[in-house]
Formats: C-alpha cells, structure tokens, sequence
C-alpha cells in the first residue's frame, strides 16, 4: 500500500491545483556523500490560496522551493519526481523554457533582497529590465509600468524612486521593491522565502499585509515559507510542516495550528513562548534536528520523540510512516504511527499551552 | 536607600563618524544611546526591546564597559564605573558578564572547550591548581553538556550546544550579573526553548541578575521580571512584565506589540488592537525634535515637535515618555495609519 496520492483530492473548494508537486527529491553530491535534502514531498496548491511551509533550518523548506522555480544547477543536483506549474512539467524543463518559467509563471523574493536587487543597477532600471525580458514594449511603456508597480507595492513618490540606487533604499523598501520586481510579469505563483525574518516587527507586519493585499487583487497562488509559526497564523490558508526533507503534517491553518497531529508540531507550539494570554512554561523538543547524511530509519523524528513508547511493537524505529489521514477529518494529514493523535493533543497538549 | 545592582543614569553615547556619499567629508554623530535612565536590582531580569538599530548592543556593550560612554554614569553598586581604565575595571569584568547572539564567532575556533572555560577561570583568578579540569566539567555539566567533551572544537557542537558554551564561559567568572545580547535569536524555536529553560534555571538556582535582549517579544515576556522599550536611543517605556503588556502606555509599545503575529488567535486568544505604522524609524544621527517618535506616532500634536517627553510614572512602576500617555482602550478610536 502506498498513501502518495493520500493528501491529493484534498482541495474541496477549488477544482484544479495551479502547483503540483509530486514524489519531488533533491540530491546534492558532496564530498561526506550524497545528501538528499527533500525525500519524496506531495503537496498541491490552487490558485487564490496561500500555503506556508514550517519547519526549522535545514529541514528543505528552500531547496523544495528553489526546485519549483528550476532554479537548481543541473550540474551539481539529482532531482526526482514532478513538479508542475500551471499544467507544465518543470523537472527536466529546459533552461530557455526555464527563464520563461521564472517571471511570467512563477516569481520567487528572498529573506535578502541584496540576492535580487542589484546594487549598481538603478531600482527603475531593473525592473524595467524584467519587465522588457518577457513583454515587446517601449522603455518609456516599460517605466511606466516599473512606476505603477513600485506605486502598487506602497513605495512613495514612485516616479523619483525609480532612479534609486538599491542602498538608498531602507531593508523594509528593498523588500518592497523586490516584491515589485517579482510581480511586475503578473506570475500566478509567488514563492516568498522567509520575506520578513530579517526585518523589524512593525515593518515585518507592513510587508505582511502587503503580501495579502497583492494575493487578493492578482488572484495568484502564494508560497509562504518562515519559521515563524505567528506568521503561518496571520497568512496562511493551508500549512504544510516540514522535518528533515519531507512533510510530516498538511492541512488548513485551523487543523495545523488550532489541533495538530504530530508530535513534532506539538513540539513546535510548546516551544513558542507566547506575547499574549496566561504565560506557560516551555516544554522544547529535546536534542536536535539529524543530519541528512545520516537520517535516522523508520520515523525520522524517532530520536526526538516522547511518544514513541505509546505505539505498539517497533514500529516508530522500523517503519516509516506514511502521510495520511490519522482521524476521521479526511483533508488533514500527519506522517505518524501514533494511535488517536487528536484526543492525545487534546488531553494532553492543549492544556500546556498558554 | 541602598544603591541597586546597577544603575545607568543619563548614559549617552554618541560616536562620530563620516558620512556617505556626498555628505563623505563631513563628520557626524551618531545618537546611538542618549541619556538613559535603568537600574537593575539583585537578582533580576530587565529586558530590552525596540526595533534594529534602537541602541539595545550599545547598552550592552556600555554596561559592560566594552565602550566608554560620552556622557552619564554607570554604578555598579554605587561604584560608578563609565570611565575607569582597564586596571581598575577588573574587579568589575568578572562580576559583569556578556553572552553574545552569534555562538559561532564568539568562540575561538582552534581552543578546545575546556581551554575557552579553562581561560576564563584563570583570568578571573577562580581556580586553584589542578582543580581546573574538575571546575570545568562541573561548569559543562551545569549547562547541560557532557562533561566527557572538553577535549572537543567548537565546531564539533551544533549551535544550540555553542550558546551552551558561551553561556558555560560567562559562569565561570561566577558574575552577578550576565548581559545576554540577543542569544537565543540564532536558534531554531527548539533549541531556542532548551537554552531559554537553561537560563532561567541558572538564574532560579544561582540568583544571576539578567540583562536579557532580544527582538522577540514573546521570548523577552517569557523570561524578564522587568521590561525596557528603546526607540532611537531613549527609552520610550519601562515596567513590571504584565503591566508593559497587558496595558502598553506608550504608542510605540502599543504599535511594536500589536505588530507580533500571535498563533494563539488561532486557538481563540483575543487578537491585539491592530495599528499599523508607516516607514521607518529615523536615523540616529539627525534624530526628530522633540519626541523622537513623532515622526511616526498618530497621536503626535504641535507639542511633541518642540517638547521632548520626560519618562514619568504613568502607573505603579511603570514610567511612560509621551505626552499623551494612555492604556490602550483609551485610544482606540484613534485607528492607525
Ligand atoms: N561603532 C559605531 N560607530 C558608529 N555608529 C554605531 C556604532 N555602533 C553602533 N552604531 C549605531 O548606533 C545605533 C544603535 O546600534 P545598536 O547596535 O546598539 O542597535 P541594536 O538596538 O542593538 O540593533 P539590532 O537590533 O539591529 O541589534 C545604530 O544606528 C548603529 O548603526
Ligand atoms: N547546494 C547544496 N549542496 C549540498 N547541500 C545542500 C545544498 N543546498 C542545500 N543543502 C542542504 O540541504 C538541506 C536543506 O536546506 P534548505 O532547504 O536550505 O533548508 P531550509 O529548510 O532551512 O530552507 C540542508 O541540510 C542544506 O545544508
Ligand atoms: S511515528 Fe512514532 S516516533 Fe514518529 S512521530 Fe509518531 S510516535 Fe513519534
Ligand atoms: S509625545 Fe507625542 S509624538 Fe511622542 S509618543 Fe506621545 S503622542 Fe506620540
Ligand atoms: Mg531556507
Ligand atoms: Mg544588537
């Protein structure tokens, strides 16, 4: 038996997803051995909804992301499975369909804006350049539209921005402006890769609703990844947690964040110390996250897990669990052996949080 | 009255530097801190918030005498030490301690553990011979590492045991009072929560008293009895925990709080207010007249142009720089833009 279509039929509302990503692994040679950083990921995603995908560092929350914009070198990364954008097969796409791809079907920001914006290149300039990349107009129509855009993206006095060098810019209007740079084809799909972890909290919060603003209008499809589990809450409609290479948890925000399965999520929340409501202590994850050269058998989260003892036999060291529906809640998926996970969180988890 | 702990009173520091681009030959001044009131008690934990570059690691390294302070003094128990010289600071050094954020470049890559909290038991005096080796395995045990790994490098540990390391190095000196600069931002959430249930449990069993700075406010709420709140070099607000968070008086406290996204929402946690401010805050070196928040601030009137607000007990213990200081309900209808 196999559960790779398990978390599929799950988008009731909306009929076909925009990104697909099926049985998706990346491996990198390097000189300890081969390290696959994403191990067979399922996930799909309609246009209109945003996904966040969690997890701590070094989980492949980018290394997935950079694969759906084909942005691995070929060279130096093994990649398997499917990933289609829009109905077109990204893995082994060619390089000139793959500029084509990035721009007018996927665009991607970055946690630091210095690795799009280029700092000897005028702001207008560059997106005048992304612009022309994918559309036969004029440098006038092009700057033009390089104006509306940084408009759009809440940037004042656009016109005289636009002949703003990157440093002249503070960290919140770089993001901004990569954000127009990013969106300036009208791509379906945004991959945003922690956009606001380097920013301050009330900047990080302009950014935020900026991004929610510009999904609503252009109707695209939105990848959120962060570890910031406050963020998932305030963006997301659907989560997807990720440990070691692969997801472990998938459902909306409300089944993730309100009443999640997997004791890895539970783990999470535990460990978040809150800004709000009656203060709790913190109950961490012990040890740490394992190496992908040496990820352990059976439940990759064995060595970590508290729970493992309540599931019969030898199961959590021996069998590797599959992504599936563990309740009676068909569109909410966990990746663990562990009998009634929702009454065990209700029972025991839910009342240690704060 | 006793004098507490510590005490900065009016510390500013203000560095000069050289402009850029067409300002390059002109020289500047920096208001990184300027005139800032705190004391810290026996014991306790202050934390330090506000936004990058708000002049939170200058206190730091002000405190810990890393930096000469332009103006203002620093009493260590009545001791003011702003400008003695290094002879004279070390006494102070050991009883004053700083735990940095970045555990990779505060260890020296090529001593093995038991050198780096060897050294820093020698230094301060606080071994006699022979004994050190037992000293450190203590020390590594006390952090939660295996006393068995003193022979290793710091790169053999992951980044959660590096913070272990430091933070095993900062006790050696047996301090009373540890500034810790941002240590657990580095970490994944995990990890962040194992090394903050660390400290707080050095600080139940050795009563270390805690400068604790970090840009989350929910880390800051879980471990400090007190809290500061920096904007551009001052402090804006300070007081007791619940207070400063469950009724902000300070607009900028209000706005800093109601911007952290909460995951408790979605577990039916009652959202905050939400105001949103625009931009930036300012540059340090040509500060706003007046309140420094200003600039920014939805309540600001003629008066916080030419007025600077003077930090005032709004509350028990809980000191307030706007002239319009309210709890929030107050300013509710005032919605942000
Ligand atoms: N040696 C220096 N020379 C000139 N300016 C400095 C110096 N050190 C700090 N500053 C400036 O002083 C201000 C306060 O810096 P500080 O490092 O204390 O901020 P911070 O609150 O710790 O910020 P962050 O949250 O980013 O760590 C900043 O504007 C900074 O650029
Ligand atoms: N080019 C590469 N060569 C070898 N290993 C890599 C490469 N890129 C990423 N990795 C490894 O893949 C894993 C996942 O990385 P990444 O997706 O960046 O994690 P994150 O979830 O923090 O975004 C990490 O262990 C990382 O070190
Ligand atoms: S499968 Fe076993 S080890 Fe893995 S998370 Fe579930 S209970 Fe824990
Ligand atoms: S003094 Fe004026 S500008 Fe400053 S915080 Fe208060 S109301 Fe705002
Ligand atoms: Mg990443
Ligand atoms: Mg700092």
């Amino acid at each position: 038996m196999t559960s790779q279509t398990a978390n599929q039929p799950r988008q009731a509302p909306v009929a076909t997803p925009y990104l697909e990503v099926s049985d998706l692994r990346v491996t990198f040679p390097t000189p300890d051995g081969a390290v696959t950083a994403v191990r067979g990921l399922n996930y799909s995603l309609p246009l209109g909804r945003t996904l966040a995908i969690v997890g701590e560092s070094g989980s492949g929350k980018s290394v997935s992301s950079m694969a759906v914009m084909g942005l691995h070198d070929p060279k130096s990364t093994r990649i398997s499975g499917s990933i289609k954008v829009g109905g077109q097969e990204i893995v082994g796409m060619s390089p000139a369909a793959l500029r084509k791809h990035r721009g007018t079907g996927a665009a991607m920001i970055f946690q630091d804006p210095q690795s799009s914006l280029h700092p000897y290149f005028t702001i207008g300039n560059q997106i005048v350049e992304s612009y022309r990349a994918h559309h036969a107009v004029s440098k006038r129509a092009a700057r033009e539209r390089a104006a509306e855009m940084l408009n759009r993206v809440g940037i004042p006095n656009p016109r005289r921005r636009l002949d703003s060098y990157p440093h002249e810019f503070s960290g919140g209007m770089r993001q901004r402006a990569m954000i127009a740079m990013a969106l300036v084809n009208d791509p379906k799909l945004l991959i945003a890769d922690e956009p606001t972890t380097a920013l301050d909290v009330t900047v990080q919060a302009q950014i935020l609703d900026l991004i929610q603003d510009l999904q609503r209008d252009f109707g695209s499809a939105v990848v959120f990844i962060t570890h910031d589990l406050g963020v998932v809450a305030q963006v997301a409609d659907d989560v997807l947690v990720m440990y070691a290479g692969n997801a472990v948890e998938h459902g909306t925000v409300r089944q993730v964040l309100g009443a999640p399965l997997h004791p890895y999520a539970w783990g999470l929340l535990e460990s978040l110390p809150a800004v709000s409501g009656e203060p709790a202590p913190l109950h961490p994850i012990p040890g740490s996250p394992p190496s992908l050269l040496a990820v352990p058998g059976g439940c990759p989260f064995h060595p970590r897990c508290e729970f493992r003892d309540r599931v019969p036999g030898a199961m959590c060291t021996t069998v590797a669990p599959d992504l599936v529906a563990r309740t009676a809640d068909p569109a909410h998926t966990s990746r663990c052996h562990l009998p009634a996970p929702d009454r065990v969180f209700a029972s025991e988890i839910l009342p240690r949080l704060p | 009255m006793t004098e507490p702990l510590l005490r900065l009173d009016n510390v500013a520091m203000h560095f000069r530097t050289k402009g850029d681009g067409f300002l390059a030959r002109r020289n500047q001044t920096v208001q990184a801190v300027d005139g800032v009131d705190l004391t810290l008690a026996a014991g306790e934990t202050l934390g330090l918030v506000g936004e990058s570059g708000c002049g939170k690691s200058t206190t730091a390294r002000l405190i810990t005498r890393l930096l000469e302070p332009t103006a203002g003094r620093i009493l260590v128990e009545g001791d003011d030490i702003a400008h003695l010289d290094e002879r004279r600071l070390r006494p102070y050094r050991k009883e004053i301690q700083l735990i940095f954020q970045d555990p990779y470049s505060s260890l020296n890559p090529r001593h093995t553990v038991g050198a780096i909290v060897g050294t820093a038991l020698r230094t301060h005096n606080l071994v006699e011979k022979g004994g050190e080796l037992r000293r450190v395995q203590e020390l590594l045990e006390l952090v939660g590492l295996n006393p068995e790994h003193y022979k290793r490098y710091p790169h053999e540990f992951s980044g959660g045991q590096r913070q272990r390391i430091g933070i095993a190095r900062a006790l050696a000196a047996r301090p009373k009072i540890i500034v810790a600069d941002e240590p657990v931002s580095a970490l994944d959430v995990s990890i962040q929560a194992q090394v903050m249930n660390l400290l707080e449990s050095l600080r139940s069993e050795l009563g270390i008293a805690f400068v604790f700075i970090a840009h989350d406010l929910g880390v800051v709420r879980h471990f400090c009895d007190r809290i500061a709140v920096m904007y551009l070099g001052r402090v804006v607000e300070e007081g007791p925990r619940d207070g400063l968070y469950d009724a902000p008086q300070h607009p900028y406290t209000q706005a800093l709080l109601s911007a952290v996204p909460d995951v408790g929402v979605v577990r039916g946690v009652p959202p905050r207010q939400r105001i949103r401010l625009a931009g930036d805050p300012p540059s340090p070196i040509d500060p706003p007249s007046g309140c420094r928040f200003r600039t920014r601030c939805w309540k600001a009137q003629d008066i916080c142009a030419t007025q600077d607000p003077a930090l005032i007990e709004r509350a028990p213990a809980q000191q307030v720089a706007c002239h319009f200081a309210a709890p929030p309900a107050a300013s509710l209808v005032a919605e942000a833009v």
